[in-house]
């Protein structure tokens, strides 16, 4: 997980002194009466690595479009660092995008396609080779500043958009699905040089992706986007232990539901009655504010522990008995379908310890009441 | 049936794929070559009262030789005689009038329909292929039935009182270059339409996004990307534009002179067909350098 250091280990958007460096405020938009763009309001600090996620469809490429230029909001503002951008065209927004298919000029070498931007500022021919040559030393790319782009392989493409994009100093970098292009061992490593880039120029970054991997591992929050509205933003963290909603809890990781009323709540846990899973289930939330309504207690399939009926090994707030389903051989850990009397698939994840089990095995399996959280939309 | 798998053998293969080429080639080969090199044969003779109307270019001796005669007098005389390097420079200004004309109407217009949604862009193109559904003829001749001195334009400039008497603007190079530009302006459109269409458009906003004001995204991103369909589309309007003879032959004035028109006059009144073949042979000639621009340029698939 990415985060932003800070001597108080404050993260900046838990403190309340700091203003944000850019403001999404209401915005709307619409496409021949389609609404792309729902209302959305976003606070965005200085040096985060944030994360547009969602779908296709859900309004995360039209936001980061209307960021940097190409589409206007119907309504709604949008500024960076007190700068109102909408009264700004692409070219005169301190703003710069990495394009998805990165968008080289195939007739311009690379070193040409790094300089476009720097053209604009009246900058000396030195003072241009200087920064072009800074930013290839940046993205490794030295050697191939005389290359045309359909003579470089993908990730090294990749990286020329980055450094065409960072070479002109934006107070902000905006990245259209930055590693979709690339296969994935390469999609890996990249993650990791993009995170180290940006904290070598300090640069906020914006990134659009639909990879909830490639999300919680780069971002430093994350905005999850649905028919475009913003449904939740947090770090990676509280996005997947405190999924605010059923749509996130679903589309982040894997979960399992279980459902009930709340029926008896205090400070030090709450049960919900749940039919399915034969009994009450405990959680250590404090839900008095739910007391009565129909929940949804989430929990994640690696926070299930599962043993033998026979040889039971462990002790947990919750416990019930099944029979193993369905197996899943992932490698380094083992996914199970568990069923309970009532009918109830549980999903659980099992690291890889050498202990297996088989279909229709008679198993138990148990959750501690701080491993599940209540969902009440 | 018995379920074997059906080879087609190599050789029955083989003798398709010949079939497929062989017939263009033998199309062109009986239909293009085989006449030019009847007129290039028939452009080293000289004229004669006869059936047909030149000498003959193998005739036997007094003594019994073989004799083989090649006049190149006629090479010579469209050299030197004024009026056919005078019809060959005003047939190379009336097309490259065209060529530039029609790239500067047909470069927006295709950038125009090629910005466009999907969904307008069959349409928009149908609009520029129109004309082609009427007669080529019948459309030059609305172009009188507009231009004459009691025609459309005039009439109405004179009931709107904007002129007292009529403009002159048929008969003269004005509406020769007018009705080529008419004529060949799809033929500019379609291939630049091609080309920006298959142009990646983010492109162009990545170069706004660096900086670059529209001017220079054009000068610098689109301009240079679209530079094969501007050589394809000149080469497409140029090269039949120079011979281009039915034109300038109606719209243009009595003073207009044109290869198509010394070939007419050399055929039909004069009867001197060495003559005309050698104007002809000029003309491909003359067109070989365009074409094979054209050929290395597509050659070299699109990126110059």
């Amino acid at each position: 997980m990415n985060v932003l250091l800070r001597e108080d280990g404050l993260q900046p958007w838990a403190d309340k002194k700091v203003a944000p460096q850019l403001c999404i405020r209401n915005v709307v938009k619409t496409f021949d009466g389609f609404t792309a763009v729902n209302d959305v309001s976003l606070d965005i600090y200085r040096g985060e690595f944030f994360s547009l996620l969602g779908g296709s469809g859900c309004g995360k490429t039209t936001l980061l479009r209307m960021l940097a230029g190409f589409e206007f909001p119907d309504r709604g503002g949008i500024s960076v660092d007190g700068l109102d951008l909408l009264k700004l065209q692409p070219y005169e927004r301190p703003l710069n995008m990495m394009f998805q298919n990165y968008a080289l000029f195939p007739h311009m070498n690379v070193a040409k396609n790094i300089a476009f931007g720097l053209r604009n500022e009246g900058l000396g021919p030195d003072e241009i080779e200087k920064r072009v040559k800074k930013s290839l030393e940046l993205v490794q790319l030295e050697a191939f500043a005389e290359r045309k782009p359909n003579q470089l392989s993908g990730g090294q493409r990749q990286r020329v958009a980055l450094a065409r994009a960072l070479v002109k100093r934006p107070t902000v970098l905006l990245l259209d699905e930055p590693l979709s292009a690339l296969d994935k061992k390469l999609r890996e490593a990249t993650q990791f040089e993009l995170i180290n880039i940006q904290k070598q120029v300090g640069v906020t970054f914006i990134m659009v992706t639909h990879d909830q991997d490639e999300a919680m591992a780069m971002s430093t929050r994350i905005a999850v986007m649905d028919k475009g509205r913003v449904i939740q933003v947090g770090e990676p963290r509280e996005i997947y232990e405190y999924p605010r909603s059923r749509f996130i809890a679903t589309f982040i990781g894997s979960i399992n539901l279980l459902e009930g009323p709340v029926v008896d709540c205090g400070a030090d846990g709450s049960r919900v009655d749940c039919a399915q899973w034969g009994g009450p289930v405990r959680v250590a939330q404090d839900l008095t504010a739910l007391s009565g309504h129909h929940v949804a207690i989430g929990v994640r399939p690696e926070k299930i522990r599962l043993a033998r009926a026979d040889e039971f090994a462990f002790t947990a707030d919750n416990i019930a008995d099944g029979v193993v389903k369905e197996i899943a051989y992932l490698g380094d850990s083992m996914l199970y379908r568990v069923q309970l009397p009532s009918g109830l698939l549980v999903k659980v994840a099992a690291q890889n310890l050498g202990v297996w089990f088989s279909a229709d095995e008679p198993v138990r399996i148990g959750f501690d009441a701080s491993a599940g959280v209540a969902i009440d939309k | 049936m018995s379920g074997e798998p059906i080879f087609s053998n190599a050789q029955t293969r083989s003798f398709g794929r010949f079939l497929t080429v062989a017939i263009p080639y033998a199309w062109f080969i009986t239909f293009f070559l085989a006449p030019f090199l009847i007129v290039a044969k028939i452009s080293l003779s000289t004229a004669a009262t006869a059936i047909p109307p030149y000498e003959p270019l193998v005739g036997w001796a007094d003594d019994g030789a073989l004799v083989l005669t090649l006049h190149i007098a006629n090479y010579k005389l469209i050299f030197s005689d004024s009026v056919y390097l005078i019809a060959y420079a005003s047939s190379l200004r009336n097309a490259a009038v065209t060529v530039i004309f029609t790239l500067l109407l047909g470069y927006p217009l295709a950038y125009f329909i090629a910005s466009r949604s999907a969904k307008w862009r069959a349409p928009l193109l149908m609009l520029v292929m129109m004309p082609f559904w009427t007669s080529f003829l019948i459309r030059v001749y609305a172009w009188i039935g507009i231009l004459k001195p009691n025609g459309v334009i005039n009439s109405t400039l004179i009931w709107l009182g904007v002129i007292d008497k009529p403009l002159e603007i048929l008969n003269n190079q004005f509406s020769v270059y007018l009705g080529m530009v008419y004529a060949y302006l799809p033929f500019m459109v379609l291939p630049l339409y091609s080309h920006l269409e298959k142009m990646d458009w983010s492109l162009l906003e990545a170069a706004n996004d660096l900086g670059a004001r529209p001017a220079r995204v054009f000068r610098e991103v689109t301009l240079p990307l679209s530079m094969p369909g501007i050589v394809a589309g000149s080469l497409l309007v140029f090269i039949p534009a120079v011979g281009e003879y039915i034109i300038p032959t109606l719209l243009g004035g009595p003073d207009t002179l044109t290869i198509g028109a010394a070939l007419w006059n050399e055929f039909f009144s004069n009867h001197d067909w060495p003559v005309a073949s050698t104007v002809a042979v000029a003309l491909v000639v003359l067109l070989v350098g365009p074409l094979m621009i054209l050929q290395r340029q597509q050659g070299t698939g699109g990126h110059p």
